[in-house]
């Protein structure tokens, strides 16, 4: 049983399909990338997925169960999928402790002290111990998106979305966050993640998508799709990658 | 929270603020500054002064206004009144703040399904805020209490303060309102993806950022309210006002109502320079904050 599939996936917005009939399948503990430029649809797929935008038509499968049918509880589904956002999303008027165990107190159930325990277990993992009572704005960009990423650890979801987790940052605050990614895919979570990190992406994902104008053009080990992309899209993408030196 | 004494110590951002908003800035001006301020203090009242008491009513508006045995023998009855209109100020205050939440809750609902309750909304703020609060008052205060209906208080104080409720609801309705829509969407993304409800959502994520976005537009129309407490005096009601009215009847001089004026004025300036403290912070937090809060 795959931890995700995707089954002819379209989504409009007005006049503009965005996605075009996305068919994807994960398995357990599978890492895999989407690639593509800016306007292909990688963000609306993620948001897809976390149920933030209904479909137009096709269905999404969580483990087996359908969460796209009617009546579905969104909540609940929500419960077993993480998303981190290109631009953080942090709650500013909580500390960082807060943010972390807003969900799993409110949502969960869990009392203060256990939601804490594991609040500050996933903190110390990361690297942001000292940073338990601050607010989101004293901290950096790099330390931010490190919070949104536990804050959605915290809820101990089966899956990760990750959507553009590092075009926000300043340069040299990238590899801190790959970092905490790279050390959640060798723990065995199961990711989908949106980036234009291509050497990040070469490294971790067993899959690379590559999506043009809403469909998944080309898709394979990064080896293959990296080395010897057989679309002329994908081939032209991938020069305009190197050209601008972030291959 | 942010680092406030720091920015405050740059004299440099301190001036080029004062200028800017054109505050007064005393601090950085230093004694120049303050020496030219009461100097042109001092010429202006000085020719206002002049033309008031060179004017030809002035003696009779000096006789009817200024006695001061008037003045101060009317105030104690006039203080003792305006008691009535400090409590009426404090218990509507209360309704407004939970009712106008209410409302612009309501309002704020997404999808077709809520689109009656959004409706009906709009219509009660456009109804609260279009028709004169006195009206709103005299019909309520006269009519209600004619119906005679059992259980219906009689209370013209009960009806007025009512009317200032409906009325004041409106208005603060949409200074939640302004503050709900200036919560970024993502927020609510980020709450809603973590599986929180749209009431818990509401509740911990959006309401907390909102309000305190508003506190100072909100106290604004506290001062509106305790001003407008006034008019429950066109009841017949014995607050502050009237009571400074009977007073003007009995001496043909209106000394009263300057005691009067006095007692409003020593609640809402208050409300206003506090108003005015808590902008004065906000803005700085957000500065010290690079914008993000």
């Amino acid at each position: 049983m795959s931890a995700l599939r995707l089954e002819g996936v379209r989504k409009s917005f007005g006049s503009h399909e965005v996605l075009r009939g996305i068919d994807l399948e994960l398995d357990d503990h599978e890492v895999v990338c989407l690639i593509g430029a800016s306007g292909s649809g990688k963000s609306t797929l993620l948001r897809c997925v976390n149920l933030l935008e209904p479909l137009d038509a096709g269905r999404i499968v969580l483990a087996g169960e359908e969460i796209t049918r009617r009546g579905v509880d969104v909540n609940a589904v929500r419960r077993r999928i993480g998303i981190v956002f290109q631009a953080f999303n942090l709650f500013p008027h909580m500390t960082v402790l807060r943010n972390v165990t807003l969900a799993p107190r409110d949502v969960l159930g869990l009392k203060r002290a256990e939601a804490e325990a594991r609040a500050l277990e996933l903190l110390a993992r990361f690297g942001l111990e000292g940073r338990r009572d601050e607010y989101p704005d004293r901290l950096s960009g790099g330390q931010q998106q490190r919070v949104a990423i536990v804050r959605a650890l915290a809820m101990r979801p089966e899956l990760m979305l990750l959507d553009e987790v590092t075009s926000a940052l300043d340069p040299e605050l990238v590899a801190e966050v790959l970092s905490v990614i790279r050390e959640l895919a060798e723990g065995g979570m199961t990711m989908l993640i949106a980036t234009h990190e291509m050497s990040f992406a070469r490294d971790i994902a067993s899959r690379v998508c590559f999506l043009d104008d809403g469909s998944i053009l080309e898709e394979g080990p990064p080896h293959e799709i990296f080395a010897h992309p057989r679309q002329p899209r994908t081939q032209q993408f991938l020069e305009r990658i190197i050209e601008a030196g972030r291959l | 929270m942010a680092s406030e004494g720091d920015r405050r110590s740059d004299p440099e951002v301190a001036e080029r603020r004062s200028r800017l908003l054109g505050r007064p800035g005393f601090q950085a001006e230093g004694a120049r500054g303050v020496a030219i301020a009461l100097l042109s203090t001092a010429v202006f009242v000085t020719v206002v002064l002049v033309a008031i008491t060179q004017s030809a009513g002035w003696p009779e508006v000096h006789r009817t206004f200024f006695d001061w045995g008037d003045i101060s023998g009317s105030f104690p009855e006039i203080a003792r009144a305006f008691v009535l209109n400090v409590k009426i100020f404090l218990v509507c205050e209360v309704f407004i703040l939970v009712f106008a939440l209410l409302i612009a809750v309501l309002r704020s609902l997404p999808g077709p399904v809520f689109f009656p309750l959004r409706a009906l909304a709009i219509i009660y703020a456009d109804l609260a805020r279009g028709i004169p609060t006195i009206l709103v008052i005299a019909l309520l205060g006269f009519g209600a209490p004619a119906l005679q209906l059992t259980g219906v208080p009689r209370s013209r104080v009960f009806w007025a303060g009512l009317g200032l409720i409906l009325v004041y609801s409106g208005y603060v309705a949409e200074v939640y309102r302004a503050g709900i829509e200036s919560v970024h969407p993502s927020q609510e993304a980020a709450a809603r993806s973590l599986g929180l409800s749209r009431f818990r959502a509401l509740r911990r994520v959006i309401l907390p950022q909102a309000i305190r976005r508003v506190i100072p537009p909100l106290l604004n129309d506290f001062i509106g309210l305790q001003k407008d407490t006034a008019l429950v005096g066109t009841l017949g009601v014995i607050e502050a006002f009237n009571q400074s009215q009977i007073d003007t009847n009995a001496t043909f001089t209106y000394g009263s109502y300057l005691a009067a004026a006095a007692l409003f004025v020593a609640i809402t300036i208050p409300l206003a320079r506090l108003t005015d403290w808590l902008i004065a912070r906000d803005r700085r937090r957000r500065q010290a904050a690079g914008g993000f809060a």
